[in-house]
Formats: structure tokens, sequence, C-alpha cells
């Protein structure tokens, strides 16, 4: 060890441009995003649906609730690409509408399951012992229904409309980002940069919103994707119930329901909300996907 | 004789181990068993001895990152044991810690501006422009360029983000630094250079460390006195000239055997141990060594020697000077 008293020069790196650009943990998890082609697919079309439900009534050919009952069960044409259903009016019109709905419903129920889920998750993964304990039990019992079931349940509580319906669908998310969240803040808080920001004398506040939180991130963000699709059949599925929106609502669940006693007479008014409700799914579901293999750090090499 | 900086008495860590249907606890590690010692001001204080003897427990006891079982802790004089949370974070100022893993104790998704600035804001640093003066001249301290401050942890060597604890721990100009085993995780050609910015940012602000490490050598080197402990005890204590080349200790002889020369004609008795280290859980009586020890005597698996001044300074726990 006797080497050990020479003195050696400080780390310095010449050669390295002094403007360099920084990669960032998140843009470099966007450039592994942007390679995976079905993961850009789905982002196209999340993309597309939210930009139709924003610019619907620009776009939208006719009105959504007027009806007309002459024009009752036209056959997809020039005039009506999706042809009309039993009450005559545009089903390409009430899709572009419906559009506004879905993406509603599906943000802001995940984005209220987000919110309640995590906070409470952090509070059970950080303080931990008791109040972890009743976080956690309140969680399973939740999880012990099934959630369509569930959320049946409490729209006929609370009363059958959309609000209820979305209500009871980010109920029904809490768990699943509460436990998330949970999982992670306990592997995160074993961390040693946690540790370090103890040492500094950091309060436990700066501590979960400066560290655990910005590090439980991903996951919240993959889950929250995939949610909005699972929320999205949901709120079809309470409509189609006639539990979420109520008419003249153009809701897609809700259209299914009102036209299934038609579907050999005139499949175009089943067809096409399936069909909106199946891509605005699959777009979330592959850009949830996408996202995972890009913010994962376990999927990576 | 001046009022040692920190003072340690009978510090004890015991973990539960917990079982049965109820949770109840059926035993005990004890990971550290009755520690004293003291450091002065200014001076290294190393803290060596193999994997799970309770040297990183003992550290981070001191900053109360885990809270001691019993004992007490003495900073400038004051329990720090006693102090409420928000009075222990203002004195977390004083005293800071180097951590051994410089890959985990770095926040990922902070810059190292990021890293360097937090400890400024928590410790009352409200002005922006003297914050990032403060954090170019840290950086520079340690050896790296003010350019760095935009970059992540990711994009350093292990010795660079090393360099970065370092800068981390001096930001609010400490008294105590806890060195937890700093270069372990290091190259050997990297270590020496982390050794000796410590050395030069030690006589530069008149810092004191706790320097715990497995590595006799780089104890050896920078240490003024050194500590040895065995399964949650200090079993030898002396300043490291001494230590080295007169241990009492016999399993500080054993440990010392084991260095290796770098002199291939030199030929050395090596005292090798049998057995493993005991299961802290289930120490051994007596002296905790005894089981393994090469000069056992009778008296050594009933009785626990106390750890007594043999010398001027030099302080040993051994039947063998009784």
């Amino acid at each position: 060890m006797a080497e050990l008293a020479g003195t050696t020069p400080p780390i310095t790196n010449p050669t390295a441009a002094q403007e360099e650009r920084v990669i960032s943990p998140w843009r470099d998890a966007w450039r592994s995003f942007r390679k995976n082609k079905l993961a850009m697919a789905g982002m196209f079309l999340v993309a597309f649906f939210i930009l139709i439900a924003i610019i619907a009534p620009l776009i939208a050919p006719y009105s959504y609730d007027v009806q007309k009952m002459a024009d009752k069960h036209l056959a997809p044409s020039a005039a009506h690409w999706f042809g009309t259903d039993e009450f005559g009016r545009d089903i390409l019109t009430r899709i572009i509408y419906g559009a506004r709905i879905s993406i509603w419903v599906g943000c802001i129920s995940v984005a209220g399951s987000v919110i309640v889920g995590s906070t409470l998750g952090v509070i059970a993964g950080y303080y931990g012992r008791f109040i972890d304990m009743i976080i956690s039990r309140v969680f399973d019992i939740i999880l012990a229904f099934p959630s369509i079931l569930l959320a049946i349940a409490v729209v006929s509580v609370l009363g059958p409309s959309l609000r209820n319906a979305l209500i009871a669908i980010a109920l029904i998310n809490v768990p699943i980002f509460g436990r998330l969240v949970r999982s992670k803040v306990l592997s995160v808080k074993q961390e040693e940069y946690i540790s370090a920001a103890k040492a500094i004398g950091m309060k436990d506040s700066r501590i979960l919103f400066q560290h655990v939180l910005p590090n439980s991130m991903a996951p919240i963000i993959v889950q929250g994707t995939l949610a909005i699709a699972t929320a999205i059949i949901e709120a079809a599925a309470l409509g189609f119930l006639g539990l979420g929106a109520q008419p003249p609502t153009p809701e897609w669940g809700k259209m299914l329901a009102d036209s299934k006693d038609f579907i050999l007479d005139a499949p175009w008014t089943v067809i096409f909300p399936g069909l909106a409700i199946m891509l605005t799914v699959l777009g979330f579901n592959l850009m949830g996907d996408g996202l995972r293999d890009a913010l994962d750090p376990k999927m990576k090499n | 004789m001046i009022e040692p900086l920190v003072k340690v008495e009978n510090l004890k860590k015991h973990f539960p181990i917990k079982g049965g249907v109820l949770g109840s606890t059926v035993g005990q590690v004890k990971a550290v068993d009755g520690v004293s010692f003291t450091i002065k001001k200014g001076e290294t204080l190393g803290l060596v001895g193999e994997s799970g003897c309770g040297k990183s427990t003992t550290g981070r006891m001191l900053l109360r990152l885990l809270e001691p079982s019993e004992g007490k802790v003495y900073f400038e004089g004051k329990d720090i044991l006693s102090l409420s949370s928000s009075e222990m974070r203002k004195m977390r100022r004083d005293m800071q810690m180097v951590f051994q893993d410089p890959y985990a104790s770095l926040n990922p998704r902070h810059t190292v501006e990021k890293i360097l600035e937090e400890p400024l804001i928590v410790h009352g640093m409200r002005n922006r422009q003297e914050r990032k003066k403060r954090v170019k001249e840290l950086l520079e301290v340690v050896g790296l360029s003010s350019y760095h401050a935009g970059r992540y942890p990711h994009q350093f060597s292990g010795g660079q983000r090393q360099r970065i604890g370092i800068a981390r721990a001096l930001a609010v100009n400490p008294k105590l630094i806890i060195a937890d085993e700093p270069v372990s995780a290091l190259d050997v050609s990297i270590q020496s250079q982390v050794l000796n910015l410590l050395q030069d940012l030690q006589k530069e602000f008149d810092l004191t460390y706790l320097f715990i490490a497995h590595d006799l050598g780089v104890v050896r080197h920078i240490s003024d006195r050194v500590g040895v402990m065995y399964l949650g005890n200090i079993v030898e204590l002396s300043t490291s000239e001494e230590l080295y080349d007169e241990p009492l200790h016999p399993y500080t002889q054993a440990l010392l055997s084991a260095v290796p020369i770098p002199d291939v004609d030199v030929k050395r008795e090596r005292i090798i141990l049998k057995g493993d280290v005991p299961s802290p859980s289930n120490p051994p009586k007596g002296c905790a060594f005894h089981t393994r020890c090469p000069q056992a005597m009778e008296r050594c698996g009933s009785e626990r020697p106390a750890f007594q001044e043999m010398k001027d300074g030099h302080y040993v726990a051994c039947h063998l000077y009784g």
C-alpha cells in the first residue's frame, strides 16, 4: 500500500466537450420508446382519438342528438359514412362525440385513482407498521370484489349517471395504484440515496417528494396508461348496462346497447362503435406496453 | 485533556428476530454489543473488522440513521440520542456520511448540481446564485470540473461518483465525516486517488473522520488510531503504528498476518483461523473470539474480558493481558 502515499492528479477529462448534451433518464426512455414501432402506432392511435375528441364540433358532419326518423337505419353511404341509427342520427357524428366521453372518462377516472392511490400507497409504504396494515387491508377488501361488480354496486348506490360511473371506475382502480406505489416505495426506501438524504438532514416530506416519488413514477405511468384502456372498457360496460351515460349522450357502450337488437338488420350500428372502443383501447394498451419496455430498467439489457 | 469531538459509550444495537404465528420476538441479532470509543478533533479513527462485525451499524448509529438499542453518543459534549428529530436535522450539518456504494448512494434521477444543491437548500442557503457558485466550488474541491454539474450520476465512473458523494458530504461544512467503506467498491488505482483526496480535504477543512473499512492496508494509510471489531465488539484500539507493529489481541494478530507483503523474500508465519464467525444471534459465552482463538484458555469460555488500557492509549479486551 506504499503506492497510496504517492500524489495523484485529480480526475479531469480534458477531451470532453465543455457543452455536451446531457441525456436525462426521461429522454433516454423516450429514445427507446421511439424505436418501438408498435408503441408508436399505439401513441398515434391515442393521439388521433384525442384530436378527434378536441375538435369534435368542427369535424362532425351532423348534430349528435337531433332525431330524423325518416333517415332511420340508413346503410353507410357518402352522406352518412357510418350509416345512421334507429333514430336517424349519424353514427359517425356520434362516434366523434363519443370519443370525448370515453377519453374524458378514461383519463379523469385514472387521474383520480392515481392521485388517491399513490398518496395512500406512499403513506403505507413510507411510514409502514400500523398505517400500512390498515391501508393494505382496505385495498385487499376492495380487490376482493370483481371490479365490474363493485362498479355496478357503487353506481346503483349513487344513481346511474356518467359522473357516478366515473367515480365508480376511479374507486375500483385505487387499490391497483395503491399497491403498486406501496411496493415501489418499499423498495426505493431501502436505496442508499434515501439514507444519504436522511443523513443530509432532509425532512420526510422532502424525501418523499424529491426522492421517493420521482423514482416510483415509471411504473405509475405504465400502469396508468394501461388502466385508461381498462377504464374505457369499464365505462362502456356500465353504459351498456344503462348505468353510465344517459341518452342522448353518445357514449360508445350505450350505442352498442341501443343497437344490439338490430345487429342483423343494421350491423353498422354495432360494428362502428365497437371498432371505436377496440381501437382506442388497443392504442392505450400498445402505448402502455411500449412505455413499460422503455421505462422499466429490468427489461433493459 | 481536550474534550473529544465524539464520545461513544456502551453503544448497542440489537435487531429483533420476528417469528411465530403472532410475529413475536424469538431472538435478537446483537449486531453491535457494547462499543465504546472517542474520536478527537482532527484525527482519523479507523474501524476494521470482517463483514458482519457491526462496523457499518456503528457508523450509522452515530448519525442516528439507525436508532441504537442502548448506549450514549456525545457530539461536542451534547447527547445526540436525546435530541428531537428536528433538532437532530440541524445537528446533521456538523456530521456527514460518505457511503460505501457510489452507484446506489446518488439519486439516479437528479443531476449532480441538484444532488449537491440539496444539502444547501435543506440547511437554509436561499440564494440561488450563491448555491450555484458553491456547487461549482465543491466540484472543484473534489477534483471534478464545474461543467460536470449538469450531468447525471450514470454518466460518471465509480471513482468520480464517489467524489460527488464526498462533495455532497462537504457541502454543509461538517466537522465529522463518517466514511463507510468509501473505497471498497472502487478499483485499486482509484482507491488511492480517493484516499488522497480525503486526506487533502482533512487538512484543508480541519475534518475529523471515522473511517470504516475491511482493508487493513487502507486503514493504516489513513488512520491515526485504529479500532478492531469482532462480532459487535471492539477487541483492540490503539494508534495505528502501535497496532500494526505490536498487535496484542490474537484476532488482530491473525488479521495482520493475512495482509500480503509485497516482497517475495520475506517469509512470515501466517495465523490461520479455524472455523467461521459465530452467529451474532447466538454469540459465544465469555470472549466472543474464544471459539476460534489459537491461544484460548479455559477462562475465555466463561468470562467476558474487560476492555482495558494496557499501555498508553492502547486498549485491548483479552484475558492474556489481564
